[in-house]
């Protein structure tokens, strides 16, 4: 944010704003993904691990080719794997979707550490952002309207989401799994396959919202690349009571709040900024108590989650 | 896809029946024909071969022996596919719609091929004029969670009408409706046959029902069918006579005999309680209830209007938000000292869900109440296994538990036999407070029995009983004085002389804000 002290507390606001735009595209792309497949009744947990090794094979890919186009497809195609090692775990009888979640979550980061070791010096090429920001001559501006394509896709993806799930027969289809096993049972849907092809696409997604990670925001691979958004994510589908469009203003309120901290340290406060970095986590506790309560469910959770039952 | 809306109903013959399980023959030798545009009845208790016949019929079992004839040629239903082509469709006694779907959402559901874009418009308009070529209807717009439970049967029937289905079989329709709902939708059903859209298999063990709205009526027993008769020729005395081979078996108990138990002071008193349900919403509304020793007191209603909201605050798993409660003429808080001190004992729905460890043994969940007391433990602490064989033996040949060994996981006992055993342990000791919600839920008659007799021991031995159930014969059979609960209220009282069934259905749908669905 080189720049922001010419505008003061306005700098504050717009790197909020240019934030909540920047940040908010992983968190997006994942909780529309854990949206998917939450919708078809299984609970996916991993998704910070699917995230993190998406970033990696992301980074790895683009420097290999130097494509960073190819870097995302490897990304979801990676994601996708791990979806589907989650759905084929828990296609087997009587096995805990929770459990197989915290297990793959753990396997997807040490998989991505271990294989990503060589990646974390050299530089890869980034995605392209699309300058939205030229009728400005102030660079703070110019800089902070740099969009990446990436969100668009999310917004456009959460509206297709949205329609198609009401208006689609793949919509409904994954609905009925979500809402009744029975009700499918008795109509003839295959449950697994639905609920594979759901965790798959959830994992696909995810994979992209690494992939965002380390090709254009911030745009490198380190270890420290995620520290829990993937996490988040997941609390945030709950926040949005599953719906892919609250998702994305949930993903915005969550990108804004995560550049709190970086705005305030460049204009010059020094003590205690660190405490604004923390803000994200505070916000994902604070909405998860808020949308809890020990005497009633969920409004709006699929029937068949692990979590409503 | 509704094509075939003009089509007659057919005429669907089953000859020579068989089917086993293990030792078991379900069906030996079945055969029965059902006449086109008619309502057949199959009578028959429990485990009589009436689901088994249907389930071959409908392709779900394959049955060992025997043909299936439409219409007069032999048909293979292999899948439950096969039996949807032909326009054989069933509605099963638990509703298969999705809840938190509109009524159109869950018409669609059930089509073979969806379009992969579905044009609401186009098909709201399909479903109106549908709905206006059929006797009732429902505005497909609504979510099933807000209909009525008569409503979401309706909807089971409209669904199968309009997947174009002619040969529907009803596996037990009225079991989770009110005598008037059930009425109606019999009424409905009975001016579809006539109509001649549909033929009507009902799988019932209501003799009320047959006689009202079947035509033929085949009463099964033991795998076997007894008897095949024109309903206007029967009545309801032979037709119980065919069902139970005897004349019935579940006996009516005596009201109570202390008269003077009116003049007790209420061992049992609510008083205005309220509390909020799953959802957030109220789901008990200011409820005040008083239950004297010696008396059965029964709540009658349809399910999801507040019952196992107030069940769960007289078990202590749910906080009452406001209002009291008191046992013997002390607060209650539902503590294992309070519950041990006032004599009281629970027999909650589904105890292998809510009262009982499945995985323990028998003689374990027997023993939970007890475990640290003597004579199974010392000092309160050390746990006496040797003792706990001989409690577990006399309770299991008291209460005539079928179990091969007290040591086996609890799980593994049947229906009726967990009820028994979670019976056994709530009245192995002292009761002067027994509580219970559809104690006889799902069991067969001999075991319905037992239970029942249990209970009115309970009573002649003076304790208070709240009895709370959603079917309304039990209530009225057991009841010295009858309460009916309809959208979180008690909204009706009666004594057991001046119970109506009709006055009482009619309070039991009044409400039809149904709180916690």
């Amino acid at each position: 944010m080189t720049g922001t002290f010419d505008l003061g507390w306005w700098g504050v606001l717009l790197a909020v704003v240019a934030g909540a735009i920047r940040v908010s595209t992983p968190y997006l792309l994942v909780s529309l993904g854990e949206t998917l497949t939450e919708k078809s009744g299984r609970v996916n947990l991993g998704l910070e691990g699917t995230l993190v090794f998406g970033a990696m094979s992301a980074f790895a890919t683009c420097y290999l080719t130097g494509s960073p186009w190819l870097g995302m497809l490897a990304a979801g195609v990676a994601g996708s794997a791990l979806g589907l090692l989650h759905a084929a775990i828990c296609n087997l009888p009587r096995v805990n979707d929770v459990a197989v979640g915290i297990a793959l979550f753990i396997f997807g980061i040490g998989l991505a550490f271990f294989l990503g070791k060589p990646f974390i010096e050299p530089r890869a090429p980034m995605l392209p952002g699309l300058p939205l920001g030229n009728w400005s001559s102030n660079p703070a501006v110019r800089s902070a309207f740099e969009v990446s394509p990436m969100f668009f896709f999310g917004i456009v993806l959460a509206i297709v989401l949205e329609w198609s799930l009401k208006h689609t027969r793949w919509g409904l289809i994954l609905r009925i799994a979500g809402e009744s096993a029975d009700a499918a049972r008795a109509i003839g849907l295959r449950i697994n396959r639905i609920r594979t092809l759901a965790t798959m696409a959830g994992g696909f997604l995810s994979g992209l919202g690494g992939g965002f990670l380390s090709l254009y925001y911030p745009g490198n691979w380190n270890e420290g690349l995620s520290s829990g958004q993937g996490l988040m994510a997941i609390a945030l589908v709950i926040f949005a009571r599953w719906s892919p469009m609250r998702c994305f203003y949930a993903s915005l309120l969550f990108g804004g709040t995560a550049a709190i901290g970086p705005a305030v340290q460049t204009i010059g406060i020094t003590e205690g900024y660190y405490l604004f970095y923390a803000a994200p986590y505070v916000l994902t506790l604070g909405l998860l108590i808020y949308s809890s309560s020990p005497t009633r469910t969920l409004a709006g959770a699929p029937a068949e989650l692990s979590i409503s039952r | 896809m509704n094509n075939n809306r003009t089509t007659a109903p057919p005429d669907i013959e089953v000859i020579d029946l068989c089917k086993r399980f293990g030792a078991v023959r379900a069906l030996d030798r079945v055969s029965v024909k059902f006449r086109a545009g008619r309502i057949h009845a199959l009578l028959g208790e429990n485990g009589a071969g009436k689901s088994t016949l249907v389930k071959c019929l409908m392709g779900y079992y394959r049955a060992d022996a025997g043909q299936v004839m439409l219409d007069g040629q032999q048909q293979a239903v292999l899948h439950a596919r096969d039996a949807h082509a032909l326009g054989l469709g069933m509605v099963y006694q638990h509703f298969t719609l999705v809840p938190q779907m509109t009524v159109a959402e869950n018409f669609l559901l059930g089509r073979r091929r969806l379009p992969a874009i579905i044009d609401w418009r186009v098909e709201h308009r399909a479903l109106d004029e549908f709905m206006a070529s059929m006797p009732f209807r429902l505005d497909p717009r609504r979510m099933v969670a807000t209909l009525a439970a008569g409503e979401k049967q309706k909807l089971e029937i409209l669904k199968q009408l309009y997947l174009g289905r002619r040969f529907i079989v009803l596996d037990e329709p009225t079991s989770v409706l009110t005598p008037t709902e059930a009425d109606e939708v019999l009424t409905e059903v009975r001016r579809l046959t006539d109509a001649g859209l549909l033929t009507v298999v009902l799988i019932t063990h209501k003799l009320r029902e047959v006689m009202r709205f079947a035509q033929d009526v085949s009463v099964l027993r033991g795998g076997k069918v007894v008897a095949h008769t024109p309903v206007a020729a029967a009545s309801e005395p032979s037709l119980a006579k065919m069902m139970f081979g005897a004349p019935s078996s579940v006996e009516k108990p005596e009201p109570s005999r202390k008269s003077a138990s009116a003049t007790h002071d209420p061992y049992l008193e609510l008083e205005r309680i309220h509390a909020l349900g799953d959802r957030g919403t109220p789901a008990v509304i200011g409820v005040s209830i008083g239950v004297r020793p010696g008396e059965i007191v029964g709540i009658a209603g349809v399910s999801g209007n507040g019952q196992k909201e107030l069940v769960q605050i007289l078990a202590g798993q749910r906080e009452a938000h406001s209002g009291s409660m008191r046992v013997g003429g002390h607060a209650f808080h539902g503590t294992r000292r309070e519950l041990e001190r006032w004599g009281l004992s629970l027999l909650i729905e589904e105890p292998l869900v809510n009262a009982a460890v499945p995985s323990m043994s028998v003689a374990e969940n027997l023993a939970l109440r007890q475990f640290d007391r003597p004579p199974l433990a010392i000092a309160g602490w050390v746990l006496k296994r040797r003792a706990l064989r001989p409690f577990a033996r006399a309770l299991i040949a008291r209460y005539g538990i079928r179990v091969g060994s007290a040591s086996a996981p609890l799980q593994t006992l049947s229906g009726g036999n967990i009820q028994r055993t979670v019976l056994a342990r709530e009245l192995a000791r002292a009761v002067r407070l027994l509580i219970m919600q559809n104690p006889c839920f799902g069991l067969d008659v001999a075991a319905a029995t037992e239970i029942r007799r249990q209970i009115m021991r309970v009573r002649n031995d003076g304790a208070a009983v709240l009895l709370i159930s959603e079917d309304l014969d039990e209530v009225l059979d057991l009841s010295d004085r009858v309460l009916v609960m309809a959208g979180g209220r008690i909204s009706y009282e009666t004594d057991r002389a001046g119970a109506d069934r009709y006055e009482i259905g009619r309070h039991m749908t009044q409400a039809l804000a149904r709180l916690s669905a």
